[in-house]
């Protein structure tokens, strides 16, 4: 089992006044609230979280990026990489992930993934996503061609690491003409490659023909077990049997030395509605050819109001509504091992990313949860994980991806 | 004569050019007029089509990518789509025809008369975008719902629901979700203009009609001035009491403006 620490990284000096008042916290909420001298001290306290964190016991920090909203202060992930490479010392380093279609200079991603890896000396798990669809307008990258980009780009990345250069790539959204960067990463063949994602099939099959592991991002469990389904059928056809290695998890987890504590804190979850890409409108959440094609109906529905919108949780839904769910886990330590094993049972997991801290819980707060998970939780569950045969790809050191497979080992299924 | 209820009826036919199927309506007697539509695609035969085509064939294609033209995947630029429609007309054997560009049209349609200007016997650019507004910026329709899209392209939303109806069907919405798709696949960025056309312009001698409507949001007229100032042989007219879909709260003074212009 692997375990890691993430946190949103949220602006708690955000005026959530301003917010209530506009009915969104993205995009176009006004930067004149933003509060310098308040997010340099919050960046100095996460860092102190994350080193607490890699203390007491988490085997990984997952970092993220998103652009134009208070919910997450990380616009660019390797930045924060780059400082815990240096400020930590065998932690990995989960990047979950480069938003791949909005960065029109795909070698230069390789060249900063690898240069991660060697400063941290070979900790980066480097994830990729699309990028949130309000973040292809905030920069300005084109929806229409997100996939395409997506899929180019990480071709390009991939190759840049693992064929020798100089050579050239005429791609159809990327052109360039010598590509041989000096930097190469230092894990071989190339750093481990993750998908986080939520619901769309696309990346999920991505993910299994390549044999890399997917994240669900806190999705109920009815709905990652269907994303389960879907990639193993994916990963059979292909050739190989996927087990818990392949599966990450990522959840909201908040744990006090009591109940109260615990619940009083949790509310912060629900900071932005419970959204956790932050109020926007669902015509900036999903720009016009940024969806999948046969989601169109229902997305122009909810675009111009004929039906709910599901990216927004609402603001009639508490934290407890959330927790009968349970995909989101407060308490004590026994109460919070107790939903843990219930995740672990039902899902089955190799990889669990847990989402900490949010909202305006205080560093104080934050740094207790983060102690209480290192001494009481996370020894439980490990034991609890190997009881379970729940591998992560490190504990039986998996193929990094499909193209790193002996054939021989390969059977797809129907062949 | 008033804004019709309903969109009326008109022969379509399809063609096909460079392997791809395009739509179009037809419909008139006489010489060509082509009119090239909005970048929420076209509703129909309208009541300002059905009026030019008193005295002229009128041609409405949907572009590639737009109604009930097939997608063409590699095209990526307006350019592009000018190339293929002049392409279309060669192959229609339209040899000369007056251009009618509405909106997103009006770019299409100076793209094509820059190419072949012996086509373009008349170009008429009706809150044509394509050109960098040197006051104000082109509206970003990516920021807003389908629905208020459109009905900030109106002058007076009476006008919306006469032609779109009370509440339009979720198909229409899903129509003008695929068209913005079409819309960014080609003119995403810069948006809605182009950095070189108004550089080829100033060669473009055919006598030219621009018509702003006095109430347009979605492009500002600083645009309709910059096309006049730029194109030697030009004037621009403003219409009151009309949006940005000018054709469609208008028709009669629009129409009426085209015919005078062409000399019909």
């Amino acid at each position: 089992m692997f375990i890691a620490y993430f946190t949103e990284q949220p602006d708690s000096s955000f005026p959530q006044e301003i917010g209530d008042e506009l009915g969104y916290t993205a995009l176009l909420l006004p930067n004149k609230y933003f509060n310098a001298e308040a997010v340099s001290e919050l960046y100095q306290l996460r860092l102190r979280e994350y080193q607490r964190a890699e203390e007491v016991g988490f085997d990984g920090i997952m970092l993220n990026e998103h652009h134009n909203a208070p919910f997450c202060l990380q616009s660019k992930c390797n930045i924060f990489a780059a400082v815990l490479a240096a400020a930590t010392d065998h932690v990995w380093i989960e990047l979950l992930g480069n938003p791949l279609p909005v960065s029109d200079n795909p070698v230069r991603l390789a060249e900063e993934i690898g240069m991660l890896d060697l400063i941290s000396k070979g900790r980066i798990i480097s994830g990729f996503v699309r990028g949130g669809g309000t973040e292809q307008i905030s920069t300005n990258a084109n929806p229409a061609y997100n996939r395409e980009r997506f899929v180019e780009s990480h071709d390009l990345i991939v190759k840049t690491w693992m064929e020798p250069g100089p050579w050239r790539w005429e791609g159809n959204h990327f052109q360039m003409r010598v590509v041989n960067p000096w930097i190469r990463p230092l894990q071989k063949p190339h750093p481990r490659i993750w998908m986080p994602g939520v619901a769309s099939k696309e990346t999920v099959i991505f993910a299994a023909e390549h044999r890399y592991p997917f994240v669900a991002l806190s999705t109920t469990f009815e709905t990652t077990k269907k994303i389960w389904d879907l990639y193993d059928q994916t990963a059979r056809a292909v050739g190989y049997e996927p087990g818990p290695e392949t599966k990450g998890y990522e959840l909201r987890v908040h744990v006090q030395d009591t109940e109260e504590k615990a619940i009083a804190a949790a509310q912060h979850y629900m900071w932005m509605q419970g959204e956790f890409t932050g109020v926007t409108h669902p015509v900036w959440h999903n720009p016009s050819g940024y969806g999948s094609p046969t989601w169109r109906r229902q997305f122009v529905e909810m675009a111009n109001g004929r039906r709910k919108n599901v990216a927004n949780v609402g603001k009639d839904v508490t934290i407890q509504d959330l927790m009968r769910a349970g995909n989101v886990i407060v308490g004590t330590p026994d109460q919070v091992i107790k939903g843990l094993k219930r995740v672990l049972d039902e899902l089955r997991p190799g990889i669990l990313n847990i989402w900490c801290n949010d909202g305006r819980i205080s560093h104080e707060t934050g740094m207790r949860c983060i102690e209480l998970m290192g001494q009481e939780v996370l020894p439980v569950i490990r034991r609890y994980a190997d009881e379970l045969g729940l591998n992560s790809p490190f504990d039986i050191d998996a193929p990094v991806s499909l193209a790193t497979t002996p054939q021989a080992e390969l059977q797809p299924v129907g062949a | 004569m008033a804004v019709t209820e309903a969109p009326l009826e008109a022969p379509e036919q399809f063609v096909e050019v460079v392997g791809e199927k395009i739509h179009w309506l037809q419909s008139g007697s006489g010489d060509s007029l082509i009119v090239l539509h909005h970048d929420i695609g076209n509703p129909g035969w309208l009541p300002f089509y059905e009026q030019l085509a008193q005295r002229f064939t009128v041609t409405v294609p949907d572009f590639p990518g737009w109604g009930q033209s097939e997608r063409p995947v590699w095209m990526r630029s307006v350019r592009d789509l000018a190339v293929e429609l002049n392409l279309l007309f060669d192959q229609a054997g339209i040899e000369e025809a007056v251009l009618v560009g509405l909106g997103f049209g009006g770019w299409v349609a100076a793209e094509m008369a820059t190419m072949n200007q012996l086509r373009c016997k008349r170009l008429v650019l009706v809150g044509a975008t394509g050109l960098q507004p040197p006051e104000g910026e082109i509206l970003d329709q990516f920021l807003y719902a389908h629905m208020d899209y459109v009905k900030m392209g109106f002058h007076d939303s009476d006008n919306f629901h006469r032609v779109y109806g009370e509440e339009p069907a979720t198909e229409q919405l899903m129509d003008w979700d695929v068209h913005r798709e079409m819309t960014a696949r080609i003119a995403w960025k810069p948006y809605l203009f182009s950095q070189t056309l108004p550089h080829l312009l100033p060669g473009l001698t055919t006598p030219a009609l621009i018509v702003w409507g006095e109430d347009d949001r979605i492009v500002p007229r600083s645009c309709g001035e910059r096309y006049r100032d730029a194109l030697p042989n030009s004037r621009l007219e403003v219409i009151e009491g009309a949006g940005h879909f000018v054709e469609m709260e208008k028709p009669d003074e629009l129409s009426r403006m085209v015919l005078d212009f062409v000399g019909a």
